[in-house]
C-alpha cells in the first residue's frame, strides 16, 4: 500500500466516527492554540515594551526615590525622596551629560481657549526636556531656566493639543487657560504619538516650577519629584555620571556610602534586562503550559486509538487475511494517529491565529503572531501523534490473524 | 515436485501446555495437486479449520513441514506468510468477514492494496475488482455495501475477494455453513467453476452433499487424516 492509500485508510477511519475523532483532536487543538495566543500576547508585550523603552530617550540614566526612603531616621517629610533642587544639582555638579529633566504630572485639567475647551494633562517640566526625553519641538521655543526661576506662565503644547485648541491658527503667543492659571503659549511640540499608553500629543507643558506652585496635584508634594532623567553625553559616560550621580546624592541626603540609599538610579538597559527576565520566566511557563496541553492532547489520541484498534480487530484480521503484512498495519494506525494529530495542529494553528487578532482587537494589549510558534506548536503536535500513536498502532500489527478474525 | 502444489508431513499443531495441551493437529500428512478440488471433512473439533489455517499461511505448525509451491513456508516470519497470503491463497470464510463500511467493490479491491510484487493504478484495480464481481454474478451490486445484501451475496462478494488476485489456492472453510440449501449449492457451483478454470480448491464442509462434488474428500479424526491424505 503506498502513502497515499494509507492516508485515505485512515482518514475513512477518522472520518467514521466524526464527533469522537472531533472530541480526540480538541486536546491538541486547545495546545496549539493556546501556544499561539499566549506567544502572541507575549511577543506584542515585549515589542509594546521595547518600544515604551526606546520612547524614554537615549543614554537615559534614571533616578528614582527609593522603596526604602525615609527610613533613615532623622530626615523630615521635606528632605525625603528626590526633589527639584537635586535636580539642579546633578545639572551643575555632574560632569559627561547633556541634561537633566525632573517632570511632575500635574493631574488633568480643563484647558480654555476662547473658541474651544478640552481635558488634558499638564506636566511640569525642565528646560532639557525635548532634548532629554527625544521629543522635538515644532515651533517657538521651550521653557529656559530663567522662565523656571521666574516661575513664568508660559505653556509649550503638545502637537494634538495645538491642533485642537487652535486648529490652523499660530497658538505662539496666544493665551490659554489651564485649571485657573493664565498661560501664554511659546512653542509647539512636534508630533511623537503613542509610546505605551502615554500619548505626548495631549499635553501642556508648563514649567515645573510653575506647576508645583499652581496646580492642585503637584501642590500637595512641595517640589518633590519621582523620577529624574538623566541623558549622558554617550554610552561610555553612562557609568561615570551613575558614580558622580550617587555620591552627590548621598551628599545631599546626608547619607554615607554604607547606608542604604533612598534613591535608585537605573538605565534602561537594566529595564530591558528586568524585562527580559520576567519574560523568560513568562515563556518557560507557556512552555509547561504548552507541554502539558499536548501531552494531554497525546494521551487523548492514544487512548482513542487503543480503543479504536479494539473496535476493529476484525477489519484488522480480514487486512492480515488478504496479505496486510505487520507494517502495513501499524502504518495504517501511526497515519491515522498522525492525521489527527495534524488536522488538530491545522484547527488549532487556526483557532490560535483567529483567537490572538481578536484578542488584539477587544483588548488594548498588542498580539504578534510568531511564524516560530506556528512552527512549533505544528511540529509538537506531529511529534506528539507520532509518539502516542505508535505503542496502539504497533499493537495492531502484532495481532494474531486467526485471533483477529475471530473476534467479535 | 511441482505438480504437488501443497505437501505437508508429520504436521502437528498443539494449543496450550502441560496438562490442559490440546493436540489439534497430530502428525498429518497430506498432497494435493495443483488443480484438484478437495472437500476436508470431519466431525467438529476433529481440526480442519487449524489445518486450513496452517495451509492457507494464517497459522504455522507447532512441528513438522509444510511446502507451498516447492517453498517450505513452515519457518517464514509473519511478513513473508503475509506476501504469500496476499500472491497465492485467496479465504472464503463461514461468516463472510467483509468490511462493513466498504462496498463491495471496495471489499474486493483490498487484496489489491496490499500487493507488493505488482503496483496496479486505481483505475486497474478497479477493473480486475468488476471483473472477480462480474465472475461470482454480482456485476450489477458493485455498490452495495454487506448490509444490503443477501448472506448468499456476501458471500460471493467474498469468494470475488479471494479471486481477484489470481490466487494458486482458494481456501474455503464452511463457505455454506451460513447459507440455505440454495445459495450453498450456488456457492459451490462457482467454486465447481473456478475449479474446471483451473484453480485448485480446498473446502471445508460438514454437508456430504456438496463434499461429494469434490474430486476427492480428506477425512479428519481427532487431528490426523484418516482418509484420503493422497490424491
Ligand atoms: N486457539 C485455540 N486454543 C485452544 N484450543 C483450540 C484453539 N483453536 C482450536 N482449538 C482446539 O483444537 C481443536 C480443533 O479445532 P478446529 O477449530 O480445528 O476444529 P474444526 O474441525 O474446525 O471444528 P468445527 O467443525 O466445529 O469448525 C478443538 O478441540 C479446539 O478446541
Ligand atoms: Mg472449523
Amino acid at each position: 500500500m503506498n502513502l497515499w492509500q494509507t492516508i485515505q485508510v485512515a482518514w475513512e477511519g477518522i472520518a467514521i466516527n466524526k464527533v469522537r475523532s472531533f472530541l480526540t483532536m480538541l486536546g491538541i487543538i486547545i495546545g496549539v492554540a493556546a501556544v499561539i495566543i499566549m506567544m502572541g500576547v507575549s511577543a506584542g508585550t515585549e515589542a509594546t515594551i521595547a518600544d515604551q523603552i526606546a520612547g524614554l530617550g537615549s543614554n537615559l540614566i534614571m533616578v528614582s526615590r527609593g522603596f526604602g526612603g525615609g527610613e533613615h531616621g532623622g530626615r523630615g517629610f521635606e528632605t525625603e525622596g528626590l526633589n527639584y533642587e537635586d535636580a539642579l544639582a546633578i545639572g551643575e555638579h555632574v560632569s559627561g551629560i547633556n541634561g537633566v529633566v525632573a517632570e511632575q504630572i500635574a493631574s488633568s485639567q480643563i484647558v480654555r481657549v476662547d473658541s474651544a475647551t478640552i481635558e488634558t494633562d499638564v506636566i511640569g517640566a525642565m528646560p532639557d526636556f525635548p532634548e532629554v526625553r527625544g521629543v522635538e519641538l515644532a515651533d517657538g521655543r521651550f521653557f529656559s531656566q530663567q522662565d523656571l526661576d521666574r516661575k513664568a506662565k508660559v505653556a509649550v503644547l503638545g502637537y494634538s493639543t495645538a491642533q485642537e485648541l487652535f486648529g490652523d491658527a499660530d497658538p505662539i503667543g496666544q493665551s490659554i487657560t489651564a485649571g485657573s492659571v493664565r498661560l501664554t503659549v511659546v512653542g509647539v511640540m512636534d508630533e511623537k504619538g503613542l509610546v505605551g499608553q502615554t500619548d505626548y500629543d495631549q499635553r501642556v507643558y508648563v514649567p515645573l516650577t510653575v506647576a508645583f506652585d499652581r496646580f492642585s496635584f503637584s501642590r500637595r508634594f512641595g517640589d518633590r519629584v519621582m523620577t529624574i532623567y538623566v541623558q549622558a553625553e554617550s554610552q561610555d559616560t553612562i557609568e561615570s555620571a551613575i558614580t558622580q550621580i550617587d555620591a552627590l546624592l548621598r551628599r545631599r541626603h546626608d547619607l554615607t556610602a554604607m547606608d542604604e540609599a533612598d534613591f535608585t538610579i537605573y538605565t534602561q538597559e537594566d529595564i530591558i534586562e528586568t524585562q527580559e527576565a520576567t519574560t523568560a520566566a513568562f515563556r518557560s511557563l507557556l512552555a509547561w503550559v504548552a507541554g502539558v496541553s499536548l501531552l494531554v492532547g497525546g494521551i487523548g489520541i492514544m487512548n482513542i486509538m487503543l480503543v479504536s484498534v479494539t473496535e476493529r480487530t476484525r477489519e484488522i484480521g480480514i487486512r492480515q487475511a488478504v496479505g496486510a503484512a505487520p507494517s502495513d498495519i501499524r502504518l495504517q494506525f501511526l497515519v491515522e494517529a498522525l492525521v489527527l494529530s495534524l488536522v488538530g495542529g491545522l484547527i488549532g494553528v487556526a483557532v490560535g491565529v483567529g483567537g490572538s487578532w481578536l484578542f488584539g482587537q477587544t483588548s488594548d494589549m498588542r498580539t504578534v503572531v510568531v511564524l516560530n510558534s506556528i512552527l512549533l506548536a505544528f511540529g509538537s503536535a506531529a511529534g506528539v501523534g507520532i509518539f502516542f500513536g505508535f505503542y496502539p498502532a504497533n499493537r495492531a500489527s502484532q495481532l494474531d490473524p486467526i485471533e483477529a478474525l475471530r473476534h467479535e | 515436485m511441482n505438480e504437488h502444489l501443497i505437501e505437508v508431513q508429520d504436521l502437528t499443531k498443539v494449543y496450550g501446555m502441560g496438562a490442559a495441551a490440546v493436540h489439534a493437529l497430530d502428525g498429518v500428512n497430506l498432497t494435493i495437486h495443483e488443480g484438484e478440488f478437495v472437500a476436508i471433512m470431519g466431525p467438529s473439533g476433529s481440526g480442519k479449520s487449524t489445518l486450513m489455517n496452517i495451509l492457507g499461511c494464517l497459522d504455522r505448525p507447532t512441528e513438522g513441514q509444510y511446502w507451498l509451491g516447492g517453498e517450505d513456508v513452515s519457518k517464514l516470519n509473519k511478513a513473508q506468510l503475509a506476501g504469500i497470503r496476499n500472491r497465492q491463497i485467496g479465504f472464503v470464510f463461514q461468516s463472510y468477514n467483509l468490511l462493513p463500511r466498504s462496498t463491495a467493490i471496495k471489499n474486493v479491491m483490498l487484496p489489491l492494496l496490499y500487493g507488493r510484487r505488482e503496483r496496479r493504478s486505481a483505475s486497474e484495480r478497479e477493473t480486475l475488482a468488476r471483473q472477480a464481481l462480474e465472475a461470482v454474478g454480482l456485476g450489477d451490486r458493485t455498490d452495495h455495501r454487506p448490509n444490503e445484501m443477501s448472506g448468499g451475496e456476501q458471500q460471493r462478494v467474498a469468494i470475488a475477494r479471494a479471486l481477484v488476485n489470481e490466487p494458486l489456492l482458494i481456501m474455503a472453510d464452511e463457505p455454506t455453513g451460513n447459507l440455505d440449501t440454495s445459495s450453498s449449492q450456488e456457492i459451490v457451483d462457482i467454486l465447481c467453476e473456478l475449479h474446471e478454470r483451473g484453480r485448485t480448491i480446498v473446502m471445508i464442509t460438514h454437508e456430504p452433499g456438496l463434499g461429494a462434488q469434490s474430486q476427492r474428500i480428506v477425512n479428519l479424526l481427532d487431528g490426523r487424516v484418516v482418509d484420503g491424505e493422497e490424491g
